[in-house]
């Protein structure tokens, strides 16, 4: 049976389609303003790859920020709801799931059949989530994909004390300035993220294993910094930004068989 | 929408309710024209003490005011950006810039000119509530102000010394009260609206166990609308009239099955004052069969509780009932001090775990399934311990969602975004 998840990130949309529990195409298109023309263009993409037309589709559930947005779902689940569902799929062992996206991040607990135990949110603040990454890189002009390698060389922490993304980037300023080097400063940047993702997920509590997804999953500094931060091994899938995409198709597969 | 299970309607008294808070909004803006006077003050200041001086005398409490502004969004946009101009800080109590707004504006939200009192009288517990009528007497050229200090602490620890401490203040009040308005005090009058003061709030409580009851015959929305008299005029016989006639309608409907929510399937509780302007949140979780039973707040903000002998909450006995002759004006104010400082909804500025405790309570006799935390930027009062709060739901294995927002001010509550941490609370109560 084929069935398909559609995840409407802040900065992209991701479409996954699976063959039964198989995941046989992904594609991905920027957001932008227009939900629905990304929506089409990253359903292209995954059906190109896949060699199937919508059509082939028998049931395609959606998750995250533009619910509703396209008339092709039928249906939609919550972002904490499909990781917990993908989460222990890519990781039979995974119980806690920490998702860390461009604008948020959320962490479910699970048991081992993939069901929401608990759940938790940030709230309307981007110093806990990517797009904090983004904003400091510009400051430090490094590009983005440097500043995960580059965190991992620093020789020393340097405590960041701002609370949010605009006050932090005044404080990169300052330490740009006292010829801080640039390495420590992106461990701070790191270290600063990982310290709000963190202390969200204490409110849950922490029970291992812990699987790591999300776009900053792919900031190898960011992850350094989680197992700091959390004192625990964090895994991270293949992938990671496509886990609410995947879960949300296998939730369809779900629905269909209910 | 999820299937009907339950035959529902809307309460009949319902306009006679909208009626009567009409009523109170007029007879405040029109009191001098009526020859009365009137008062402003906090909802839980000792309204009963005014009315010694005689029938006419009308309040304007608030924080009703302010969430009655809230909920129209463009006026309190005004009133917001009118008193944070004049320097006041936009994490201060929403209903008190929604109310001092609305007076620098000279606009009142019902219509007209604001209607300037004649004399203040209050009560203080948080830290918002003295410094709201001292301004709010500043901005409206020195209107007499009194200001009766409850921090008196836990009401386990209310004891003879403590209750001193305010009937002492409360009789100074009189003194003044007289002073301040050239009338003579009527002590006849003040025995009477502390008996109806005691049997309004006590009643409230009755009509909350009912909600006790699956399917519940209220939903936290609609009990806004009918708790908020004891916030307006709790002294007052046309209040113990409505409640009296509202507990019978709802009696009706638990006898009947009547649901407030025809397709109950889980019964949530909710935490401090919600954000007025989107109650569509509260519709949300109904069409999935979610109804909000009630909160530690909607039930006791004004509510007079205690413990049954059976061990669960229930309505607490009047002086009335216990059969006692209320003769001197002491002897009132001493009973009003007693019921006052058992308010449950006052213990969390001394104890959060006091008030985690007593929302545990609710959720085992209301059989809650889930609980919604409004952490309310607006009121640091009632919000006040309430992370502490979540905790011990967390420990006691509930359900627990925390939101951010504000009571009085949307700018600081994101509609779409609380749905979507709704839409995996409903995921986690296995609704949706
Ligand atoms: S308790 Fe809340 S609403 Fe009341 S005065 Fe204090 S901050 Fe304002």
């Amino acid at each position: 049976m084929i069935t398909a998840g559609i995840d409407f990130g802040a900065k992209n949309v991701k479409v996954v389609i699976l063959n039964d529990d198989k995941i046989v195409a992904r594609g991905s298109a920027l957001t932008g303003f227009d939900l629905k023309i990304a929506a089409k263009a990253a359903s292209e993409m995954a059906l190109k790859a896949a060699e199937l037309k919508i059509e082939d589709i028998v049931h395609i559930t959606e998750t995250g920020i533009g619910q509703g947005s396209v008339d092709f779902a039928a249906d939609s689940v919550s972002e904490v709801g499909a990781n917990a569902k993908a989460g222990v799929k890519l990781l039979a062992t995974a119980r806690t799931i920490i998702d860390v996206g461009a604008e948020e991040a959320r962490a479910v607990k699970c048991d081992e059949t993939g069901s929401m135990k608990d759940f938790v949110v940030n709230e309307r603040c981007a110093a806990g989530a990517g797009a904090f990454v983004e904003a400091m890189s510009r400051a430090l002009e490094v590009e983005l994909g440097q500043m995960g390698p580059m965190s991992l060389k620093a020789t020393e922490a340097v405590p960041m004390n701002a609370q949010c993304t605009v006050f932090a980037e005044s404080e990169v300023v300052s330490l740009i300035h006292n010829q801080t080097p640039k390495a420590n400063i992106a461990r701070a940047i790191h270290d600063a993220i990982a310290e709000r993702v963190v202390s969200m997920v204490r409110r849950l509590g922490i029970t291992e294993d812990v699987l790591l997804i999300g776009g900053l999953a792919y900031d190898v500094g960011f992850v350094d910094s989680m197992k700091h931060g959390l004192g625990v091994e964090v895994h991270v899938p293949e992938f990671p930004e496509y886990v609410s995409a995947y879960g949300a198709a296998l939730v369809a597969q779900e629905r269909v068989k209910e | 929408m999820t299937e009907m299970k339950y035959q529902t309607k809307p309460l009949d008294i319902w306009n006679e309710g909208k009626a009567l808070r009409q009523q109170y909004y007029e007879n405040y803006a029109k009191a001098h024209e009526r020859g009365g006077i009137r008062w402003a003050g906090g909802a839980w200041a000792y309204s009963a003490v005014p009315s010694g001086l005689g029938d006419d005398v009308w309040s304007l409490t608030g924080e009703p005011y302010g969430a009655s502004v809230a909920f129209n969004k463009e006026f309190a946009a005004r009133c917001q950006e009118a008193i944070e101009a004049k320097g006041f800080a936009r994490d201060l109590c929403a209903y008190l810039r929604n109310y001092l707004g609305s007076v620098v504006l000279d606009e009142y939200v019902f219509g007209g000119e604001f209607p300037k009192p004649d004399f203040m009288w209050t009560t203080h517990i948080c830290c918002s509530h003295a410094k709201w009528y001292q301004i709010a007497s500043d901005l409206e050229g020195g209107v007499p102000f009194f200001c009766i200090d409850v921090s008196t602490g836990l009401t386990e620890d209310f004891n003879e010394r403590r209750r001193g401490y305010v009937v002492n203040q409360l009789l100074d009040g009189i003194d003044w009260l007289e002073k301040t308005t050239g009338r003579d005090y009527d002590d006849e009058k003040l025995i009477q609206a502390v008996y109806n003061e005691c049997e309004a709030t006590s009643l409230w409580a009755e009509i909350c166990v009912l909600n006790k009851t699956i399917p519940a015959p209220l939903d936290e929305k609609t009990m806004y609308s009918l708790y908020v008299f004891g916030t307006l005029m709790k002294h007052r016989p046309e209040v113990v009239a409505f409640y009296r006639k509202l507990r019978d309608e709802v009696q009706d409907r638990v006898d009947t099955k009547i649901a407030a929510v025809g397709n109950e399937q889980r019964r949530v509780i909710t935490d401090t004052q919600p954000p007025w302007g989107f109650l569509e949140v509260f519709r949300y979780l109904e069409k999935h069969g979610v109804v909000s039973v009630g909160s530690l707040y909607t039930f006791s903000l004004i509510g007079a509780w205690e413990v049954k002998e059976d061990g669960t909450w229930g309505p607490r006995t009047t002086p009335q009932q216990q059969g006692i002759d209320i003769k001197t004006r002491k002897q009132a104010l001493e009973i009003l001090a007693d019921w006052t400082h058992a308010r449950p909804e006052w213990q969390h500025f001394y104890s959060a775990h006091e008030k985690s405790d007593l929302m545990l309570r609710i959720v085992r006799e209301w059989k809650v399934d889930g609980v919604m935390l409004h952490y309310n930027r607006g009121c640091e009062g009632l919000t006040l311990n309430i992370a502490e709060n979540r905790l011990a739901f967390k420990e006691a294995g509930i359900p627990v969602l925390p939101f951010e927002g504000n009571m009085g001010d949307e700018r600081e509550f994101d509609l779409e975004r609380t749905k979507k941490a709704v839409d995996s609370f409903l995921e986690l109560l296995g609704v949706k």
